[in-house]
């Protein structure tokens, strides 16, 4: 492999993208549940849920904070490393783009009155009604960059007349057809993701100290949240594997290692690929690809077989597919768990093992957001506006991207880390029982 | 009007605006880092963390908002600036980011950092410097098509009296800005050692900034005549930026109207701003881009405009209670709340 200008963009916007994912959907999903929170705060009169929502709202601070800055990296990475993609797509997608504006906006306004009124207002419902311009502008803006994605994915609301973008629809172009399920599943998950977070860093500060009524109660609340979004996330995926059989069946095809075309199409989790493709230790659901793209088994579903050599994404990607939708059954597993457990006296809920499990799928649903979107971004090449435009044609042709790369590399090392360090630093030197203690001195006894 | 002047007006009045807010807040690092060093931190820096906690994200958005605008409005723009400016740019981008995380960690996590205290002072006047430069590369002469490549011609940058020029004008602008604005804010305070402070900061600031002006006018003559000859047919834009400069100084020294004397500021460079940008035009990037050239489709450019003003109605409410809140509401100004 070369490292050419186009191969170093990719590595940067892929590092980038990686890097802004991570703070985004925090930043969309914990809006939700610190607005669950002091709602239940309020209506329960509950002092446990409104420190809650404080705390949580504390840390959050520091993640929007990387979440602005690498946005803003890759806002500007998408001109200065796509050039010509921006030229030609720009004539047609910049409405979403400069709509998300208006959402950051709107979201950056309203989190910072949040972020420092919490005891201004006599009346305790006017602060809880700050989240919902919160939740509108950071889903909102989700949504749009989204339909970007989407659009990039299956384009459509223009055509291409020597280089040149006519006839342009921008409305068209925003509702493409990759765009509800996308926007579906992006949302879904976000959430879920949020609670798992959350949820682990409770179930490890149980651990560590057998906290008291008020990380139960946290637990309590994210675990039924990640449920609930669990299966909305899983709903969303199986959307989104239906939307590509029919739209995109290279995609599906490469990350289900389905060559022929066929009906009664067997479903292949994990297993390994020889250099004739042909597959070995899998497990084989027999029928169930066909039942994914279209909830019946005589449904006929594209192979790769059917797209020129050099239009087939890479295969690799079937790993990818498997680990997220695992760790997708794996929430709903561990939520299901912990709840039933709850519910039914005879067990013990706050058991180590179960704990441990909550504490792992915090991280693992990160990972499956990251599988998620690679899975989504490779699965798309060689192309990066599918049937028009190939990644090697879009890449910018100036010097000097892999001293950018390292340079972006470095930066994002840092804030990670530092990210990370501020945060520890900011609940270690103040613990929930005390603070508790100092903010609600008469109802903590 | 046409699209192509909505466009490129709605974007300067977005620039516009962000150089108001972000130079208050570039120019508050700079101060807090100062007050630190001079020991002086407990009232100048509490003054500034009390009015820059709530808005530094917003800040961000003009800018975000300014290059997503520029984009969608003038396509090829991204595509000039985009290949020449790949390496100034991602360093700006890399100040900028450093900027945004380390104020948040110094301000939210841990207080006392000396080191995020400084990189956030340092970077406050570096990253006006380094944006600037994309204003300076506007006026031709440092981009070379070679092929189908655009090259960026840093040596020439480096070396030109112009670009200094403009370097040295934004920084002594951003401190002048940054001092009224904080002069009045701890005027309203009632905070009178960081009033008299910041006012000396103020007057301290104001001659150079003037001088600075000049020097870009003399140095533009030389660089661009085009541009230097369009200026001086409307010269009385500048001539009113100058009149608003000499009563916001008069108002600072007499100790008087210190709200009235940042609104002269904000003027002085409102008419300075758009002179300036009424004389570049038609140009966008001199010699390849101008705004009819680089102009987006006409049904983009309708879609754009009808999202702007659907978005400005959502937004300058916003913005009001925003400001009402933290800006306007004298118990939060003073620390009451
Ligand atoms: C916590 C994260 C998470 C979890 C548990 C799942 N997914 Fe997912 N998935 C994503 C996070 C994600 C994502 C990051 O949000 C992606 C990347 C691009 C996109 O649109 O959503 C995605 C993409 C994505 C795509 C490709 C869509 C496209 O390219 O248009 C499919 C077919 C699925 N998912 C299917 C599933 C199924 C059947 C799941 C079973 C439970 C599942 N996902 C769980
Ligand atoms: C206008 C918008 C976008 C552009 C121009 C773009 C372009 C690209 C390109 C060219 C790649 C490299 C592909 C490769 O290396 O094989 C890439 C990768 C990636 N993109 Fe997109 N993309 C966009 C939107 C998004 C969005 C909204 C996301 C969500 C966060 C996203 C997530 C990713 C990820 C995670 C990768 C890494 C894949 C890999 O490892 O190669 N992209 N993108
Ligand atoms: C090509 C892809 C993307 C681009 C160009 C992009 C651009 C940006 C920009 C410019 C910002 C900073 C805005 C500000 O100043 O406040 C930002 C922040 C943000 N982005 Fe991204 N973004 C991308 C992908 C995504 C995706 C896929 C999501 C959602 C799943 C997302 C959600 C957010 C959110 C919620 C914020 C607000 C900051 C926070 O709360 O952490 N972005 N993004």
């Amino acid at each position: 492999m070369v490292l050419d200008s186009v191969i170093l963009s990719r590595m940067l916007t892929s590092t980038t993208l990686a890097f802004h994912i991570i703070f985004a959907t925090i930043g969309v999903g914990v809006p939700v549940m610190i607005s669950i929170a002091e709602f239940m705060g309020i209506k329960r009169n509950d002092p446990h849920y409104l420190l809650l929502a404080r705390r949580w709202a504390r840390g959050f601070t520091i993640t929007v904070a990387v979440g602005v800055v690498t946005g803003t990296a890759i806002g500007l990475q998408l001109s200065l490393l796509w050039p010509s993609f921006m030229q030609v797509a720009g004539q047609v997608i910049a409405l979403p783009l400069f709509m998300e504006t208006f959402a950051f906006f709107f979201e950056a306004i309203f989190l910072g009155i949040y972020l420092y009124t919490w005891d201004r207002f006599k009346n305790k419902w006017i602060h809880w009604l700050l989240t919902i311009p919160v939740m509108i502008g950071s889903s909102a803006s989700a949504l749009f960059i989204t339909t970007v994605n989407a659009f990039m994915n299956t384009p459509q609301g223009f055509e291409l007349e020597n280089g040149k973008a006519i006839n342009i629809d921008p409305i068209a172009a925003m509702l493409n057809p990759a765009t509800p399920t996308k926007v579906f599943h992006v949302l879904t998950t976000a959430y879920l993701t949020s609670a798992l977070i959350l949820a682990a860093i409770t179930a490890f500060a149980i651990l560590r100290k057998k906290g008291g009524d008020y990380h139960k109660k946290a637990l309590r609340l994210t675990m039924v949240s990640a449920l609930i979004f669990a299966f909305g996330s899983a709903l969303a995926g199986d959307l989104s594997a239906k939307f590509l059989a029919e739209y995109q069946p290279e995609k599906l095809a490469a990350a289900e290692w389905h060559f022929e075309s066929e009906e009664n199409a067997d479903l292949i989790v994990f297993g390994t690929l020889d250099e004739n493709n042909e597959v070995h230790n899998e497990i084989r659901l027999p029928g169930f690809l066909s039942f994914l793209a279209g909830s019946s088994f005589d449904t006929e579903v594209i192979g790769l077989n059917e797209f020129p050599e050099d239009e087939r994404p890479p295969l690799w990607v079937h790993y990818l597919f498997d680990l997220m939708v695992s760790i997708g059954f794996y929430s709903i597993f561990i939520a299901g768990a912990f709840i039933l457990f709850w519910k039914w006296k005879k067990r013990n809920e706050w058991n180590k093992g179960l704990l441990w499990g909550i504490v792992a799928s915090g991280p693992l649903a990160m990972l499956a957001i990251e599988f998620g979107w690679i899975y989504a971004e490779v699965g798309r090449q060689p192309w990066i506006l599918r049937g028009y435009m190939k990644v090697a044609e879009a890449a910018t042709k100036a010097d000097g991207v892999g001293l950018t790369f390292a340079l972006f590399v470095g930066l994002y090392i840092l804030l990670g880390i530092l990210c990370v360090v501020v945060l520890i630093k900011m609940f270690k030197n103040k613990p929930a029982e005390a603070e508790l203690e100092q903010r609600f001195p008469k109802k903590a006894s | 009007m046409s699209l192509e002047i909505v466009g490129i007006t709605v974007l300067w009045i977005f620039l516009y605006g962000y150089l108001i807010v972000a130079s208050i807040d570039f120019g508050a690092g700079f101060f807090a880092f100062y007050g630190r060093m001079k020991g002086k931190e407990h009232t100048l820096n509490v003054l500034i963390s009390r009015y820059l906690s709530p808005v530094w994200e917003v800040t961000n958005v003009f800018f975000v908002f300014f290059f997503v605008g520029l984009v969608g409005f003038f396509p090829d723009a991204a595509y000039y600036y985009g290949t020449a400016l790949l390496l100034p740019g991602s360093i700006a981008i890399i100040l900028l980011a450093i900027r945004g995380s380390f104020y948040a960690f110094g301000n939210y996590g841990s207080k006392d950092n000396i080191v995020y205290l400084f990189l956030y002072g340092a970077t406050g006047l570096l990253i006006p410097a380094s944006l600037s430069t994309a204003l300076t590369i506007s006026e031709g002469g440092f981009l070379e098509e070679q092929g189908d490549k655009v090259v960026f011609l840093a040596r020439e940058l480096f070396t030109s009296p112009y670009s200094w020029s403009v370097v040295v004008l934004s920084i002594v602008s951003v401190l002048f800005i940054s001092a009224t604005f904080l002069t009045y804010y701890a005027n309203r305070a009632g905070d009178m050692d960081s009033r008299e402070e910041l006012r000396r900061f103020s007057l301290f600031w104001s001659p150079p900034t003037i001088l600075a002006s000049l020097l870009v006018f003399v140095s533009l003559r030389e660089h661009n005549p085009g541009h230097f000859n369009s200026a001086i047919e409307i010269w009385w834009m500048f001539g009113l930026s100058l009149v608003c400069f000499l009563g916001a100084s008069f108002f600072i020294y007499r100790r008087r109207n210190f709200g009235l004397a940042f609104i002269l500021v904000m003027q002085q460079f409102f008419f300075a701003f758009f002179g300036y940008g009424a004389s570049h035009l038609p140009y966008i990037l001199k010699p390849f881009i101008t705004i009819e050239t680089s102009v987006t489709n006409p049904t983009m450019g309708m879609a754009l405009v009808v999202v702007f003003i659907a978005g400005l109605l959502l937004l300058i409410p916003s913005l009001y209670l925003l400001m009402r809140l933290f800006l306007f509401d004298a118990d939060y100004v003073k620390g009451n709340k």
